[in-house]
């Protein structure tokens, strides 16, 4: 075994290039597909960068990796919006593009399709990402560049935190910590939570903070928290642990790839106790994964797509036809952040980014489909979260918490 | 109580994986002192391999004794094939160049193998996760209390099967002549073949064995997770690598106790001190193996030939 130190050092130095290397690589999956039906009237392929009749968006999103669906999802809602703008008119007499880059669910690459995005592709506005690690990797450097970033659905506050050019369109995990605190307390009345949280997220652990102190604040007790990390299949010793102290409800504010599992040993084990959780959760893969051991379990989410609004149900006929899918809340919120954008440029006086950047912050009542958006002074929007219960392999609308 | 046992029964189980993946990796380095890195991501594509046969033999077939005699036996066949191309394209051309040549093409084919199959394209499957279907289905075989100790019959047909595969290889390590000759191209492969050992198809033929027991290990690792997802492999066969050193690397039996061993130390520190304490007390133990006992728990000690 002499050589195994130098090994592991050439093994990480050879996995550290082979990621640069991958987004150094031609544009990842401009065309869909990924989701199985192929969307009919994809946008044509981006014109190169400068060309002067475009205005040029860019994306950042996991169209691979484990959390694939949440990069696909936004990507379509964008796209929708985008095609919508296009038919309209565009923008100042220009039509809009999108220039997507793959990040693999992974901070480090999306950080670098970011860099790309500003340098080499120049464009005007970015979009991205879902997940929060990833938006806070990439939020400082369109910050130093003076590119308006908006994050359709990183709900961490650090993310807008980092400046004044960076924006979103969802609710944060305060809001959402407090939300599901809130429900399992008055409307639940529990007594005794179990956390299980993702120690590699900034999302989770940012959800399982708040919801302990208002749980706590509200007279609940955490009876005991409990940890793993991102890619982790086995979640059975932290799930025996959790047993034995004997909670009414197990809280676990991760993504679906994990939950569904989750929720599978959690049943294996003999825990019949339900789980609370957020927006995280929300996928078809979700009861693939966790089968029926996730009925009677909640979560907090943006939007349903139970929503009356004539509005929202154009949404959902529109995506339905383009994708063959039913949209999910990242599309939703991939749609809201693109028509927010629209709506600036269109509105701003040019398109330099401390233009759009001012109209931006003036946000103000813009209908989405996940809600009314009014940003406050730290460009987070103010609007209320819903609470979602699942059964027999379906979301079901259960109430509205408002802020 | 009921908790130290339950955990006992889960470290068991993913301890159980371990050690029959790091089972691989140690036959392979046994005869050609390289680290197949691949061995990971070959082990997801027998994974792969199950699925799809699963999903055509469809619901009722697929858990049948013989539907899941004959995913064991496509799986493992189809891995053997794809171990045989890995060795007689990518390493046999590098044999007599320096060992880091051959380990390096080893990363990099884990890298194409794991990249590769998230791509979306004809059979590749795709980046998304997908659940293992249950060719096993489960029942409890032992219940204590309230439910506080469950055992399920996958859980002991899963340490059964493995235990019969570890059993299998070594009595082929030590008791045919195929083993006699994998020894001996061990020990020196160029004295092998003076004395008329065809070096190039034991070595061709341990690869394909060490690729069937990945694919082996592979199902029952989706049996007990039930997720399916290309970069599946990585994780496993790093903790399988560790499992093998801690044991000593080449040593076959070492492989399975560094694999248990491992399994009930991560399940112990999660389940008795803060679970995030895992991986760093893993690959802490590992680096105290390193230095107290290099050669690993039943590794002997060779000197450097030069």
């Amino acid at each position: 075994m002499r050589f195994s130190l130098p090994l592991s050092i050439l093994c990480s130095a050879l996995a550290v290039a082979a990621c640069e290397k991958k987004v150094a690589g031609p544009d990842h999956d401009q065309s869909g597909g990924v989701q199985g039906d192929p969307a009919p009237g994809n946008d044509p392929p981006p014109p190169a960068p400068g060309a002067d009749d475009t205005i040029l968006i860019g994306e950042v999103g996991s169209l691979t990796g484990s959390e694939a669906s949440f990069g696909i999802s936004t990507r379509n809602g964008i796209e929708l919006a985008v095609n919508e703008a296009n038919l309209a008119g565009g923008v100042k007499g220009k039509k809009l593009a999108v220039r997507v880059y793959d990040d693999q669910g992974k901070p480090e690459e999306a950080a670098n399709a970011v860099t790309r995005l500003i340098s080499q592709d120049k464009v005007k506005v970015i979009l991205g990402e879902v997940a929060s690690s990833n938006s806070l990797a990439m939020a400082p450097k369109a910050q130093a560049a003076q590119v308006p970033m908006i994050t359709p659905s990183s709900t961490n506050p650090k993310v807008t935190e980092v400046g004044d050019y960076i924006f979103r369109v969802c609710f944060i995990d305060p809001f959402q910590g407090f939300v599901m605190a809130k429900f399992a307390r008055e409307n639940l009345k529990l007594n005794n939570v179990a956390i299980l949280k993702d120690n590699k997220s900034d999302y989770s652990l940012g959800l399982s903070e708040v919801f302990n102190a208002k749980f706590a604040e509200m007279g609940g007790k955490i009876v005991s928290t409990e940890a793993y990390s991102k890619g982790d299949t086995d979640f059975r010793a932290q799930l025996t642990t959790i047993k034995g102290s004997k909670p009414e409800a197990i809280y676990v504010p991760g993504y679906y790839t994990d939950v569904g599992l989750i929720a599978r040993q959690a049943r294996e084990l003999g825990i019949k106790a339900p789980l609370l959780g957020g927006d995280g959760w929300e996928s078809e893969k979700l009861f693939e994964l966790g089968g029926s051991a996730l009925d009677g379990s909640y979560f907090s989410n943006h939007y349903s797509a139970d929503d009356p609004n004539p509005k929202v149900q154009k949404f959902i006929a529109d995506y339905e036809k383009a994708y063959g899918a039913r949209p999910d809340s990242l599309a939703a919120l991939g749609y809201d952040a693109a028509k927010v954008a629209i709506d600036a440029m269109q509105k701003a006086t040019d398109l330099s980014g401390p233009a759009i950047k001012e109209v931006l912050a003036k946000t103000t009542g813009f209908e989405g489909v996940a809600g009314k958006i009014t940003l406050d002074a730290q460009r987070n929007p103010v609007k209320p979260a819903i609470v979602l219960q699942i059964a027999d392999g379906k979301f079901k609308y259960l109430t509205t918490v408002n802020p | 109580m009921a908790d130290f046992i339950q955990h006992l029964i889960n470290g068991l189980a993913a301890g159980t994986i371990y050690a029959l993946v790091a089972l691989g990796y140690t036959m392979v380095y046994g005869v050609l002192k390289l680290i197949n890195f691949a061995h990971g991501d070959v082990m997801m594509v027998g994974v792969y391999i199950a699925y799809a046969t699963a999903k055509q033999l469809g619901r009722g077939a697929q858990s049948s004794l013989l539907g899941v005699m004959l995913i064991f036996l496509v799986a493992m066949g189809g891995c053997a094939l794809i171990g045989f191309l890995i060795e007689r394209f990518a390493y046999r051309p590098l044999r007599e160049k320096p060992r880091l040549t051959a380990l390096i093409t080893a990363i990099g084919i884990s890298f194409a193998l794991s990249y590769g199959f998230q791509l979306d394209i004809g059979f590749l499957p795709g980046a998304a996760p997908r659940a293992f279907p249950e060719i096993i289905r489960p029942t409890e075989w032992l219940v204590i209390g309230d439910r506080d100790v469950v055992l399920w019959n996958w859980q002991v047909i899963s340490v059964l099967i493995a235990v019969g595969l570890m059993v299998s290889l070594q009595y082929l390590v030590f008791k045919t002549r195929f083993g006699r000759a994998m020894r001996a191209v061990s020990y020196d492969h160029r004295t092998a073949a003076l004395m008329g050992i065809p070096v190039d198809r034991i070595i061709a033929l341990t690869f394909m064995l060490g690729s069937a027991l990945a694919a082996g290990a592979g199902i029952l690792y989706a049996i007990k997770d039930t997720a399916v997802q290309p970069l599946m492999g990585l994780y496993v066969g790093l903790k399988a690598f560790v499992a093998a050193v801690i044991g000593g690397i080449g040593h076959v039996p070492g492989a399975v106790v560094g694999g248990l061993l491992l399994g009930l130390v991560e399940e112990f520190v999660v389940g008795y001190t803060a679970s995030t304490w895992r991986d760093a007390v893993a690959f802490g133990f590992l680096i105290i193996v390193l230095l107290v006992r290099p050669e690993g728990l039943f590794g002997r000690i060779t000197a450097e030939k030069v």
